[in-house]
């Protein structure tokens, strides 16, 4: 059991590692086209990473070791978000199940860090994005628990793969009226997490608009490197997380060298799908005034709380 | 003599011992040798209630000079394990005291009444009769005023604080009187053995267990009952604060297990559903006011109120789910109360000592006037980093395992055959999440602020560390953070022994297994894989500094313009706007903007202040109006005394002969 996971958690990691910045490349890539422009080309992020692996990083006065730590941590939490996430394959540790509060608590870690660096160097932009990020990312972990826990609810268990697995062999439940609303809340509670419009704009560097660029502004070079990595790979597990949900077919319960390329297949045709969608929502989209996002995750919220009640109620009747 | 015989006695000799020590020893060393034997008997309490824990038995009877039977203590399984938190506390509080102390709080009283409140605490959960607990009970509300009241001759805040808290807890120890005389009547005696006994679903038992709840919650800060909390902590010597905080708070919510699980197992379902209420509402409302609050202390504080909360909610979640028979999940969730409890205990005495640490380098308990700490105190910085992790409940801490026991219990508690349960849980799950998230905010803005960036005030920039007794403090306090959250195993067992717990146990590498509802945690093995992924990121790193080491430069970037004043910097106050804001109309927050123009033109401004005040709402709401009543009642029967003697002669009169009327009708 531990080496087929050990197996698993690997793969998952190395191929998510490779993914994600594909990922941003295609979505940055869609917008693009779609708006009129030829766009940098899908490996464009790739780019930018080895750049800045090769640069220097600086480091200003005043600031502490938060500046060089926290980007580490940021990467290793959403490294270990991939593992923890069934995105290739179904199979876990004994002793560390992918439970979904340890999910979340991982991913909470690689929040603070962020927020952390942003407040780091002292200047207001950092501040500002720093506070910013933290009260959204209050706001948005009810509905998360609450959507995930509404999904629990048919397998009687919190763990994720289990979850999966459960929607695996009942692909009856996945269009369930509770299982779509669920998939909706949580839907919105990642692009909230993981700042993509409505909630932040990930293009945009107007100082009064801006969320996740005012935290990174003060960091270069390698930390720079990591903080993109660290949150690349979070949209990735994040939506590869929705798309195992949305659609559990291909995943490896498994694991065989065959299986476990159809789930990376699977994989890469859920995150193709779902990020190019993401990045087409985008255009029509214009970005919310920071005062009505919790408006919107309230609305999430709801639907997620609501989910859960009929999951409960509905049955019984 | 039994083990815990002796070890109840070696507590009252080492107290006898640094109340001598308080007495005799002049100022230059009382510290040292009354701080030294408040340790030992913090240790003998830690000890002896993890032999009354592990099923030791003894019992020690003390006499008194009151007119009462003795005081007998005879530890239970349930007392030892909230002996061992106050012990440990109570000790890591002294030790942390004898750097720490100056002033009025050196004194001969502040060490005296030092050494009794870690007596008191140690032995309320001990005591064995109503009669007994209420006594200690009562020397700990005294000393603990006493200790309170230290500062009070420099500052009249401390004198408002010790009001305040005096009145709450007598308010507290009225109600637990009531509470237990109306057990004790119905129980034909005031010995715990016998008020079990009381059949806990007769109309006597709700109404003892309505009284004694509500005292019970007044003490462990419970709103609306709070009040007191967000005055005292910051007011008091910072040890006094973490020993109010982490260990007498505590004393609340074992006194609501003494009466929910040993006295009167099995009650009615409202007694559950009015502790979730409780819990849940205290819980959000503290954490909403600590993420807005901006004084260090009064923030640690409200976040006291929202983890005495989650305990309250983690308890009744465990009393609803037992009272419809669905044990699993019931016992994980009053296994996580006790999780909840010692995490609690080891996370707020880091940060009650981190603030303290604060205090006592910059003179600031604002975090508005702090930054830039790391650098100048990194012990203080490691140590409170520490403690807020475990705070806003992140892994591997004990506050991430025990909320996690929480949710779990939640989630696995709801069932479609109970309509009224299956309601319940996913609301508390939800308070849990938003509790959850918001201490995130709160923390991060504590630590961010107080210890990152660039000092904001005169105080920050010229701190140091502190000396070695408060660092040793610190440190082990934080140790027992990062200890209880990698190695829970031993923790839920000895809780599953406390209260009685069969399905709940250690897996692993000293994980924990909530059998009951097939969820298990090892946050070792977590940390493994965690450290596992970071190898090869570290690697990169460490291959990159060699080639490419980072670059000092003296400014930051700031978007290509950044004056190097601190006044630019978000504060805490600016950090918590957006929240503030979210939430505006349950915090209701005044705002002042005052704008004044130059003189030459109405549209040139010359400088503009902002001023906020929050205040508690359930204060100015519920404590307001009622003291406003009891003052005009309070001035209305002043007329009755003019000090007139002939008034005074005619009142009698008119009493005897009222007297003389009744006896003869």
């Amino acid at each position: 059991m531990n080496t087929r996971a050990l197996v698993l958690a690997a793969v998952q990691v190395i191929v998510m590692a490779v993914l994600s910045p594909l990922l941003v490349g295609l979505m940055r890539q869609v917008r693009a086209r779609m708006e009129g422009r030829a766009g940098a080309g899908v490996l464009q992020p790739a780019r930018d990473l080895r750049k800045l692996f090769a640069k220097e990083p600086l480091r200003a006065e005043g600031t502490s070791w938060v500046m060089s730590v926290g980007p580490v941590v940021l990467v290793a939490s959403s490294a270990l978000v991939c593992v923890l996430v069934p995105l290739v394959g179904t199979i876990t540790f004994p002793l560390v199940p992918d439970d979904l509060f340890v999910m979340v608590s991982v991913l909470l870690l690689g929040t603070v860090a962020l927020a952390l660096v942003g407040l780091d160097a002292g200047s207001a932009f950092g501040g500002m994005g720093s506070s910013r990020h933290m009260t959204i990312a209050a706001l948005v972990e009810p509905t998360v628990l609450v959507s995930v826990y509404a999904l629990s609810i048919p397998v009687g268990s919190s763990s994720l793969s289990a979850i999966v697995h459960g929607r695996l062999v009942h692909p009856s439940s996945v269009v369930a009226p509770v299982s779509l609303l669920a998939l909706v809340a949580l839907f919105v509670a990642v692009v909230a997490e993981t700042g993509r419009m409505p909630v932040d704009n990930p293009s945009t560097h107007l100082e009064l608009t801006m969320i996740h660029e005012a935290m990174v502004l003060e960091s270069s070079g390698r930390d720079l490197a990591w903080l993109e990595l660290g949150s690349w790979l979070r949209l990735g597990a994040l939506l590869g997380l929705v798309g195992s949900l949305l659609a559990p077919w291909g995943i490896a319960s498994s694991v065989t060298p065959l299986s476990l390329l159809i789930g990376v297949l699977a994989l890469v045709a859920k995150l193709v799908v779902l990020g190019s969608a993401l990045a087409a929502g985008e255009v029509f989209l214009a970005k919310l005034r920071l005062f009505r996002v919790p408006e919107l995750l309230a609305g999430s919220f709801v639907l997620a709380f609501l989910a859960v009640t009929a999951s409960y109620l509905v049955v019984q009747a | 003599m039994t083990l815990v015989q002796a070890g109840l006695l070696a507590q009252v000799a080492a107290t006898c011992l640094a109340l001598a020590a308080a007495a005799v020893v002049g100022p230059r060393h009382r510290a040292r040798f009354a701080g030294a034997a408040i340790v030992a008997s913090g240790i003998a309490g830690a000890v002896t209630g993890a032999l009354a824990l592990a099923g030791g038995r003894g019992s020690v009877t003390l006499p008194v000079s009151l007119p009462f039977d003795p005081v007998v203590l005879a530890p239970d399984r349930l007392g030892g394990f909230f002996m061992i938190v106050a012990g440990a506390v109570g000790a890591v509080a002294a030790l942390y005291g004898i750097g720490y102390v100056q002033g009025a709080a050196a004194s001969r009283t502040s060490w005296s009444a030092m050494a009794i409140f870690v007596l008191a605490l140690q032995l309320v959960p001990a005591a064995d009769d109503a009669v007994s607990f209420l006594l200690l009970w009562e020397l700990m509300a005294v000393s603990s005023t006493v200790l309170l009241l230290a500062d009070h001759a420099r500052r009249a805040a401390v004198r408002s604080a010790a009001l305040w808290y005096a009145v709450m807890t007598h308010l507290s120890f009225l109600l637990l009187l009531l509470g237990f005389a109306v057990l004790a009547a119905a129980g034909g005696g005031t010995g715990f053995g016998s008020m079990a006994r009381v059949s806990s679903v007769s109309t006597a038992a709700s109404a003892a267990f309505v009284l004694l709840i509500l005292g019970f919650a007044s003490k462990a800060g419970i709103v609306p009952l709070h009040v007191w909390l967000p005055r005292a902590h910051p007011e008091a010597p910072s040890h006094v604060s973490a020993l109010m905080s982490a260990a007498m708070v505590k004393m609340g919510v074992y006194g609501a297990l003494l009466v929910s699980v040993r006295l009167m197992p099995g009650g009615p379902v409202w007694w559950g559903l009015l502790l979730i209420a409780l819990g849940g509402v205290s819980a959000v409302y503290g954490i909403l006011q600590a993420s807005v609050a901006t004084d260090l202390k009064r923030m640690l504080a409200y976040s006291t109120s929202e983890n005495v909360g989650l305990m309250f909610l983690a308890l009744g979640t465990g009393l609803l789910l037992r009272s419809y028979g669905i044990g699993g999940p019931a016992d994980a969730a009053i296994a996580a109360c006790l999780l909840l409890v010692a995490g609690h205990a080891a996370f707020k005495t880091t940060l009650f000592l981190g603030a303290g640490s604060i205090l006592h380098a910059t003179g600031e308990r604002d975090l508005d006037r702090l930054g830039g700490l790391t650098a100048r105190m990194p012990v203080t910085s490691m140590a409170f980093g520490i403690g807020a992790l475990g705070a806003a409940a992140l892994p591997v801490t004990s506050g991430f395992v025990a909320e996690w026991a929480l949710l779990q219990s939640l989630i696995h508690g709801a069932n479609t055959q109970n309509r009224l349960v299956s309601v319940v849980m996913p609301i508390a799950v939800t308070v849990v999440a938003l509790t959850a998230g918001l201490a995130l905010l709160a923390f991060v803005k504590a630590y961010g602020i107080a210890f990152l960036a660039r000092p904001r005030g005169e105080g920050a920039a010229t701190a140091h560390e502190s000396g070695r007794a408060m660092r040793v403090a610190m440190l082990t306090a934080a140790a027992s953070v990062i200890a209880l959250g990698l190695a829970p195993g031993p923790l839920l067992t000895a809780a599953g022994a406390a209260a009685g717990l069969p399905r709940v146990g250690p897996v692993g590498w000293w994980g924990i297994d909530l059998s009951g509802i097939g969820a298990l945690l090892d946050p070792l093995a977590l940390t493994t894989m965690a450290a596992a992924v970071l190898v090869p990121v570290l690697l990169v790193s460490v291959r990159l500094a060699r080639r490419l080491p980072r670059r000092r430069v003296a400014l930051p970037w700031g978007g290509g313009g950044v004056r190097l004043s601190p006044r630019m910097q978000y504060t805490a106050t600016s950090y918590a706007e957006p929240l503030s804001r979210v939430f505006d109309d349950a915090l209701r927050p005044e705002r002042d903007v005052l704008v004044t123009h130059s003189a030459e033109s109405r549209y040139l401004v010359e400088r503009v202040q902002f001023r906020q005040y929050l205040d508690d709402i359930v204060e100015t709401t519920v404590y307001r109006p009622g003291i406003a009543l009891m003052d005009r009642i309070g001035l209305a029967a002043r007329r009755l005394q003019n000090g007139s003697i002939h008034r005074y002669l005619g009142y009698s009169f008119f009493a005897l002969v009222a007297i003389l009327i009744v006896v003869s009708l």
